[in-house]
C-alpha cells in the first residue's frame, strides 16, 4: 500500500507539467487517475469502493457533459471512465462522448477517443454508426498516424451494414507507400472478410497482391484472409499450394530479415500460419500433399533447438503432417516427435503431447500403445487438466474389452471434478462408451446408474431417452431383454428404499418410467409395494411438478388391484385440485384408468414398446371433422412456409422467427418414448403434427434407408453385424488372437512383458495391460481417415450365449424390413448397391450371391438400367452422365460395337433426345434383340432393335410386351412383319406408368418363323427406373401450396445433406434436381419445395428443410407409391453424389 | 484469440480486450470465474486450460496473471509466446516494466496491445517496429492553436 501511495506521491511532479508525457515516462499518470487508483487501494471494503467509483463516475459524467470541457479535459475524463468500467461498474454515459473525442479531438485526443470506442462498445452497438463519418475523415486524413488510427479501431469493430462505405478507401491503402498502412488495411478487410465475406467477395484478387507484398508483415497479415478462405474452401486455393511451400522454405531457410526472428528463430508466427494453411489444403489431397512433403520434412530438421517456440512449431508441424495425406517417413518422425512432448518433464509440453497422441491415436492406435506407461501416470497426475487430457485420450481407444477399466477411470474423475461444463461432457462420453460397449447388463445399469446421478439434471436429455429407448426396445432375445429390465427394476427398487431424496430429477423419471413400466416382471414384488416408494417420491419438497407428472403416469401403469386403487384414489384426488395442469390431466387420467382395468389393458398394454403404433399420416379421419370446419367457415389450413410468406408480403419486416418456430420446435422436440408424459403432452399441444409421430411409430412399415437413427431397429441390428465379423476380422490379427481375447474377457490381468517388474511398477503394467487391451487389434480395421466416433457404431453388446442360438435367421428377417443396413455396411465395397439393396439376405449370403451376380444377369437376360446411363445424344437435357456403364460391366456385350450404329435406326422423330444406353436384350443364332428407351417431354418410349442375323429373312414377327407396372402401347402404326437378312426392324412404344415402383420391367415375347421352319419365340425382360419417368414440374409457390392440400399420400424421411459447398440445401436440391429432372419451385431460407410429375398429369411434391446438419423431406402425391419410391430415388441420387 | 485479460494475483482486473462481440454481463461474468480459476491453479500446473468450449493459455509473470482464451484449433504454445512478447514489449517500453506501471498507465499498455495484436491476431511480432510506431504516435506534439480551442459541440 504504502509503495503504491509512494509512487504515486513521486508522479506528482509530473501532473503539474500537465498531462501531456512524451515517451516511455514512468508513471506518466493524471493526477485524477493518480487520486482514483490511490483512493481506491486505501479502501478497505466493497462497500467504500462502490461509493468511491459511484461519486467518482457522477463527477465524470457531470464534466463530460458540461459545455465548457475541453477535448483535452475529455480525453483524461474518457481514461476514468475506462478504468471504472475495468473495475466492473457501468460507465455508459461516456460512451457517446468518447466517439466525440475520437471525432473532435486532435491526433493525441483522438487515439484515447478510438481505444475508449473500442473498449467501451462492440460490434453490434449502435453507438458505432456514429463513428462511421469520423473513421471516413481520418482514413482519407494526411496524417499517418491518423490513418493508423481509424485502420487499428476498424480492423476491431466496425458496423457491418457500413463496410461497403469505407471499403473503397481500404482498398486504396492496400497500395500505401508505408507498410505499417498496407498491413492495418490487409487486417481490417480481414475483419469485414469475418463479419461479412460477402461484401469483400469482389477483391480477392487485391488478397493476392497484398499476398506477393514485398513487405513480408503485409504478407503475413494476408496469411490471416487465407487460412479462413482455405479452412473454407480448399478446392478453390490449390493453386497456391506452391507458393504458400515457397514461402515457408524460404522462412525456415533464414532468408527473412532478422526483424522478423523471435529468440533467434525465424518468424514463428508466420510458419505456423503457414503450416495451417498447408494442413487444410493437403488434407485427402494426395498430389498437392505431396508438394509440401519436403518442407515439412525440413521444418521439422530445423527446429530443435529447446525452446517453447520450436515446439509451438513442431506441434503445427506434427499436426499438419497427421491431417494431409499419409508418407510414412514423416509420420515415423512426427510419432518420434509426439513421444517427445509426451515423455518431456514440462507439463505445457506433456499436455500437448497428450493432445497430439489424442489427434492421431485412430490412425495410429500403436502410438498410444507405445506410450502406455507415461499415459498411466498421467491419468494419476495431480493437474486435473492433464487428467482429463488423459481421459479424452482413453475415449478415443476404449473397445469392448477395455470399457469397464476406461469407465471406471472417467467416473472416478467425475465424481472429484467440480466443473459443470466438464462435468456434462463426461458423462455424454461415459454414457456414449456404455451403450456401445457394455459387457454385460448388470455392469450396463448400474454404470447408467453413476451416470444419472453424477450427471444429474445437467446432462443431455438425450442420454435418459435413449436409454429408456434402449430399454423398451429390447435386443435379440426376449429372455435378454427381461434379464435387463429386471435388472433395472431390482436395482431402481433398492434405490428408492434407500435415500431417494439425494438422486437427481432426471434420474427419478427414469427409475418412475422402468418402475411403471416393467415391475411386474419381478413376480414376488407387489405393484403396491412399488405404489407406495413411488407415493413417497410424491410427497417429497424437492420432486420437481415434471418428474411428478411421470410418477403419476407409472402409478396409472400399476394401479392394479385393490391395494393399486386405494393408492390411486388417494393421489389423484390430491393432485386432481393441482395448480399445475398437467398434473391435473394425469390425476385424472389415474383416477379413471384405476378404475376400469379393461379400459386401462387397452390404453396402457403391458410391453408396449414393441409394436409398432399405427398412425394414419394423412390425417384422413379428421377429413370429417376439417370439413364441417371449412364448411363452418373455417380458414383452409396453409403450410409454414406458405403463412410465411403471406406474412411478409402483409408486411414489410421479415418476421422470419415466427414463421419458422413451429416446424423447428416440433422436429426438435425428441421423442423418447410415446409413453412418457412429457411426449404426451407435447403431442397434445401439437395435434396438427401426428404426421411427424408417424414417421417413428409407423417406422417398420416405411422405407427407412439411411435415417439416421441411434437406437432405432436398426442400431440394434448394426451392432449384430461386428459380432457376426468379429470372428473374419480379429482373427488374422497377428496381435490378438481368439484365445487371447478370450482371456482378455474373462479377466484384466494379462501382462504384456514377461520380466519381473517391481512392486507399483507392476500394478501399472497391470493397469496399462487392461486399457491398451484390443488396441493392436483394431489397427488392423482402423483406416487413414479420421473416423470421429460417431454415435451409429456397431453396438456390441455381450450377447454372448443368446447369439450362438442361431439367431441368423432373425438377422436375415430384419434386414428385410431395412435394406439400407446392408447397403451402409457394404458400400465400401463397390458393390453396386442397386443390386445390393433389394436382396434382403444376411451378408455373408449376400456377398456368395453377389459373386454369382453377373451370370444370373447374363443368363436371364435381365437388364437393368438407371437413369445415369442415359446417352448424351442431346446435350440439353442431362448433364450428369458420370456413372455412364458402370451397370453394365457384368455383361458381357458381344453387341457393344454394333451399339453405335443401331442408334442411327431410331426413329428420326426421337432422334434428337436423349436416349438411353441401347442394351442387348437376348439373342439366338438368328436374332439379336436391343432395346433403349427415350425420354420424351409428355411420355416415354421404348424402342426395340431386332437384328436379323442369319442369312435368311424373317418373317411373321410378332412382338408382345406386357409389364405389371406399365402401360404399354405399340406407336407404330403398323406393326414390324419382317427382317431382312442382316438388317434391323424396329418397333416402338410408348410407356406411361400405371402402378408407380422403384425400379419398372417390361416382359416381352417375340414370335417370328423363317420362311421354312417352325414359328420359334424368344423371351426377355427390360428393367428401367421410374426416374425416366419423372419430369419437372413448373409451378409457383402459391399453386405449389393449394396443390400440396389436395395430395393425401405422402411420406417424410430424413436424407444427407451434401454439406460441401456454402449452401448445402442450395447444392443437395441442384443435385436433386440434375439427378432426377425435379423442379425446384423456391428456397426459402432453410426450406426449400420442389416439384416434378410422373409424365403428365401424376404430380409429386417435395418440401425440404434443413434440420441440425440433414435434409428433412416430405414428399406428397395423389398417386399411392409415388412419394415412396421417389424417395428411394433422392436417397441414392444423394448417396451417389 | 477471444480475449485478454491481465489481473493480478488479487484478482483485480488491470487489463481486457474482447475481441468477440459479448455483452457487459457474460463479460463480467467470463471475468470472475476466469480469475477465479487460474488463481486457483498451483505453480507447477500446466499452462492451458479448457475451459467451458475454450481454450485458455496463462502465465503468471510477478504478480501479474496474463491469460488469453483462444479457439480450438490455435496453437497454445505459440499463444504463450505471445504473452510473453507482449511482456517483453511492456519492459522495454517501460523499462522494467512493473504491475504499477500498467495499472497507473493502462492506456498506454492498450496501445502498445495494439500495435502488436489486432482484431485477435498477431498483427506485427517485431518488437522494433510495434515500439516505433506507439512512441511515433506518443511523439505527436499538439498544435499550437490547440490551446486556444473552444470545444465544439
Amino acid at each position: 500500500m504504502s509503495d503504491v501511495v509512494e509512487r504515486t506521491l513521486t508522479a506528482l511532479p509530473s501532473l503539474l507539467s500537465l498531462d501531456s508525457q512524451s515517451g516511455s515516462t514512468r508513471l506518466s499518470s493524471t493526477s485524477k487517475l493518480g487520486s482514483l487508483i490511490r483512493g481506491i487501494t486505501e479502501l478497505t471494503s466493497k462497500h467504500d469502493e462502490e461509493k468511491l467509483i459511484h461519486r467518482e463516475l457522477a463527477s465524470i459524467k457531470e464534466q463530460v457533459s458540461s459545455p465548457n470541457t475541453s477535448m483535452r479535459q475529455m480525453k483524461e475524463l474518457m481514461v476514468r471512465a475506462i478504468y471504472c468500467e475495468m473495475l466492473g461498474y457501468e460507465a455508459s454515459f461516456s460512451y457517446i462522448h468518447a466517439i466525440k473525442l475520437a471525432q473532435q479531438g486532435t491526433a493525441l485526443e483522438k487515439r484515447v477517443g478510438y481505444l475508449a470506442v473500442s473498449l467501451f462498445l462492440n460490434e453490434s452497438h449502435e453507438l458505432l454508426l456514429l463513428l462511421v463519418n469520423t473513421v471516413l475523415k481520418d482514413l482519407q486524413s494526411t496524417n499517418l498516424i491518423e490513418v493508423c488510427m481509424a485502420l487499428t479501431v476498424v480492423s476491431q469493430m466496425f458496423p457491418k451494414d457500413m463496410i461497403p462505405a469505407i471499403l473503397p478507401l481500404v482498398e486504396e491503402k492496400l497500395n500505401h507507400p508505408k507498410e505499417i498502412i498496407r498491413r492495418k488495411a490487409v487486417l481490417a478487410l480481414y475483419k469485414f472478410y469475418l463479419i461479412a465475406p460477402n461484401q469483400v467477395q469482389h477483391i480477392h484478387n487485391k488478397f493476392r497482391k497484398a499476398l506477393c507484398d514485398k513487405d513480408p508483415g503485409v504478407m503475413t497479415a494476408s496469411l490471416h484472409i487465407y487460412l479462413q478462405m482455405i479452412q473454407e474452401n480448399p478446392e478453390g486455393y490449390k493453386d497456391l499450394t506452391g507458393s504458400f511451400v515457397t514461402i515457408l522454405k524460404q522462412v525456415v531457410g533464414g532468408k527473412l530479415p532478422m526483424d522478423f526472428n523471435y529468440h533467434s528463430v525465424p518468424a514463428p508466427w508466420l510458419q505456423i500460419q503457414l503450416l495451417r494453411i498447408l494442413a487444410f489444403l493437403g488434407k485427402n489431397d494426395q498430389s498437392t500433399s505431396e508438394i509440401m512433403y519436403e518442407v515439412l520434412d525440413e521444418s521439422l530438421r530445423r527446429a530443435e533447438m529447446n525452446h517453447n517456440i520450436t515446439y509451438a512449431i513442431l506441434y503445427e508441424c506434427v499436426k499438419c503432417i497427421y491431417t494431409i495425406h499419409p508418407k510414412s517417413e514423416l509420420l515415423e518422425k512426427a510419432a518420434k516427435c509426439i513421444g517427445n512432448f509426451v515423455l518431456s518433464p514440462k507439463i505445457n509440453l506433456k499436455y500437448l503431447g497428450l493432445k497430439a497422441l489424442t489427434y492421431v491415436v485412430q490412425q495410429d492406435p500403436k502410438l498410444a500403445l507405445q506410450h502406455q506407461m507415461t499415459i498411466i501416470e498421467c491419468l494419476d497426475h495431480p493437474d486435473l487438466i492433464i487428467k482429463r487430457e488423459t481421459l479424452e485420450l482413453l475415449f478415443r481407444i476404449t473397445n469392448a474389452q477395455n470399457v469397464t477399466v476406461i469407465v471406471e477411470k472417467m467416473l472416478e474423475f467425475l465424481r472429484v471434478n467440480k466443473d459443470d461444463y466438464t462435468t456434462i461432457d463426461l458423462v455424454g462420453k461415459v454414457a456414449e462408451l456404455a451403450e456401445k460397449y457394455a459387457p454385460d447388463n448388470e455392469w450396463f445399469i448400474e454404470t447408467m446408474s453413476t451416470v444419472f446421478s453424477v450427471g444429474g439434471d445437467m446432462m443431455q436429455p438425450d442420454i435418459p431417452n435413449s436409454f429408456l429407448k434402449l430399454l423398451s426396445e429390447g435386443f435379440d432375445s426376449v429372455e435378454e431383454d427381461r434379464k435387463l429390465r429386471l435388472f433395472a427394476v431390482d436395482s431402481y427398487v433398492s434405490l428408492l428404499q434407500g435415500q431417494p431424496g439425494k438422486l437427481p430429477q432426471r434420474f427419478l423419471q427414469v427409475i418412475s418410467w422402468v418402475l411403471g413400466e416393467y415391475s411386474y416382471l419381478r413376480e414376488e414384488l407387489e405393484a403396491a409395494t412399488v405404489l407406495r416408494l413411488l407415493d413417497k417420491l410424491l410427497d417429497m419438497k424437492s420432486t420437481s411438478s415434471e418428474t411428478k407428472s411421470w410418477i403419476l403416469m407409472a402409478m396409472t401403469k400399476l394401479s392394479e388391484g385393490g391395494a393399486g386403487v386405494s393408492v390411486a384414489k388417494e393421489v389423484s384426488e390430491t393432485y386432481s385440485s393441482s395448480l399445475d395442469t398437467v398434473l391435473r390431466q394425469r390425476a385424472q387420467e389415474l383416477q379413471h384408468l384405476s378404475q376400469d382395468c379393461e379400459l386401462r389393458a387397452r390404453v396402457l398394454p403391458r410391453d408396449a414398446g414393441l409394436e409398432p403404433l399405427e398412425v394414419d399420416s394423412s390425417l384422413s379421419f379428421l377429413d370429417g371433422f376439417v370439413s364441417e370446419a371449412l364448411a363452418a367457415g373455417a380458414a383452409p389450413y396453409k403450410p409454414p412456409h406458405q403463412r410465411q410468406e403471406e406474412l411478409a408480403q402483409a408486411k414489410a419486416l421479415s418476421l422470419e422467427p415466427y414463421g419458422l418456430s413451429l416446424p423447428i420446435s416440433m422436429s426438435s422436440c425428441s421423442i423418447a418414448d410415446r409413453q412418457s408424459p412429457t411426449l404426451l403432452s407435447v403431442s397434445s399441444g401439437l395435434s396438427g403434427d401426428s404426421t411427424d409421430l408417424s414417421h417413428k411409430g409407423g417406422s417398420k412399415t416405411l422405407k427407412l434407408d439411411g435415417v439416421k437413427r441411434v437406437w432405432g431397429r436398426e442400431g440394434y441390428l448394426a451392432q449384430r453385424e461386428p459380432l457376426e465379423e468379429s470372428a473374419h476380422v480379429e482373427v488374422p490379427s497377428p496381435l490378438q488372437s481368439p484365445s487371447q481375447q478370450g482371456e482378455a474377457d474373462s479377466s484384466h490381468s494379462q501382462t504384456p512383458t514377461p520380466i519381473p517388474t517391481p512392486q507399483p511398477e507392476q500394478e501399472k503394467q497391470q493397469l496399462a495391460s487392461s486399457l491398451f487391451v484390443g488396441l493392436g487389434s483394431q489397427s488392423s480395421v482402423c483406416l487413414m481417415g479420421k473416423s470421429e466416433p460417431t454415435p451409429q457404431r456397431f453396438r456390441r453388446k455381450a450377447k454372448g450365449p443368446v447369439l450362438s442360438s442361431g439367431s441368423s435367421e432373425q438377422i436375415t428377417n430384419s434386414l428385410v424390413s431395412t435394406p439400407s443396413t446392408v447397403n451402409n455396411l457394404l458400400c465400401d465395397n463397390l458393390l453396386d448397391s442397386n443390386i445390393t439393396s433389394e436382396l434382403a439376405v444376411s451378408p455373408l449370403e449376400q456377398t456368395s450371391q453377389l459373386s454369382q451376380g453377373p451370370t444370373v444377369a447374363n443368363g436371364a437376360c435381365d437388364v437393368e438400367l438407371t437413369d445415369s446411363d442415359m446417352r448424351e445424344s442431346s446435350p440439353s437435357l442431362i448433364r450428369d452422365n458420370g456413372v455412364a456403364g458402370a451397370d453394365q460391366g457384368p455383361h458381357e456385350d458381344p453387341d457393344g460395337p454394333k451399339d453405335l450404329c443401331l442408334s442411327t435406326y431410331l426413329p428420326a422423330e426421337l432422334s434428337g433426345l436423349c436416349h438411353s444406353e441401347i442394351t442387348p436384350l437376348c439373342s439366338n443364332q438368328s436374332l439379336d434383340l436391343s432395346a433403349c428407351h427415350v425420354q420424351e417431354e409428355e411420355s416415354l418410349a421404348l424402342v426395340i432393335f431386332i437384328y436379323n442375323s442369319s442369312d435368311s429373312d424373317i418373317q411373321q414377327i410378332l412382338l408382345e410386351l406386357d409389364s405389371d407396372e406399365l402401360e404399354v402401347s405399340c406407336v407404330c402404326d403398323s406393326p414390324v412383319q419382317e427382317a431382312r437378312s442382316h438388317s434391323v426392324a424396329v418397333c416402338q412404344y410408348s410407356l406411361t406408368v400405371k402402378r408407380p415402383s422403384v425400379h419398372v420391367e417390361v416382359v416381352g415375347t417375340v414370335t417370328y418363323q423363317f420362311p421354312v421352319g417352325t414359328p420359334q419365340s424368344v423371351q426377355f425382360s427390360y428393367k428401367l427406373p421410374l426416374t425416366s419417368f419423372i419430369r419437372p414440374l413448373t409451378v409457383s409457390t402459391e399453386e405449389y401450396g393449394t396443390m400440396w392440400l389436395d395430395f393425401s399420400h405422402d411420406t417424410k424421411q430424413k436424407l444427407t445433406l451434401i454439406s460441401d459447398g456454402q449452401e448445402p440445401l442450395a447444392d443437395t436440391l441442384n443435385v436433386l434436381k440434375k439427378k432426377l429432372k425435379l423442379h425446384v419451385v423456391e428456397i426459402i431460407g432453410m426450406e426449400g419445395i420442389v416439384a416434378c410429375r410422373l409424365l403428365k398429369d401424376q404430380p409429386c411434391l417435395m418440401h425440404c428443410r434443413l434440420h441440425a446438419g440433414t435434409l428433412s423431406v416430405w414428399l406428397r402425391s395423389p398417386v399411392p407409391d409415388l412419394p415412396d419410391c421417389l424417395m428411394y430415388h433422392c436417397q441414392r441420387a444423394l448417396q451417389e453424389h | 484469440m477471444q480475449f485478454m485479460l491481465l489481473f493480478s494475483r488479487q484478482g483485480k482486473l488491470r487489463l481486457q480486450k474482447w475481441y468477440v462481440p459479448l455483452s457487459d454481463k457474460e463479460k463480467k461474468k467470463i471475468t470472475r470465474e476466469l480469475v477465479q480459476t487460474v488463481l486457483a491453479r498451483k505453480p507447477k500446473m500446466c499452462s492451458f486450460l479448457e475451459w467451458r468450449d475454450l481454450k485458455v493459455v496463462y502465465k503468471r509473470y510477478a504478480s501479474l496473471y496474463f491469460c488469453c482464451a483462444i479457439e480450438d484449433q490455435d496453437n497454445e504454445l505459440i499463444t504463450l509466446e505471445i504473452i510473453h512478447r507482449y511482456v517483453e514489449l511492456l519492459d522495454k517500453y517501460f523499462g522494467s516494466v512493473c504491475e504499477l506501471d500498467i495499472i497507473f498507465n493502462f492506456e498506454k499498455a492498450y496501445f502498445i496491445l495494439d500495435e502488436f495484436l489486432l482484431g485477435g491476431e498477431a498483427q506485427e511480432t517485431s518488437k522494433k517496429t510495434v515500439l516505433k510506431a506507439v512512441e511515433q504516435a506518443d511523439l505527436l506534439q499538439e498544435p499550437r492553436h490547440e490551446y486556444f480551442n473552444v470545444p465544439v459541440y
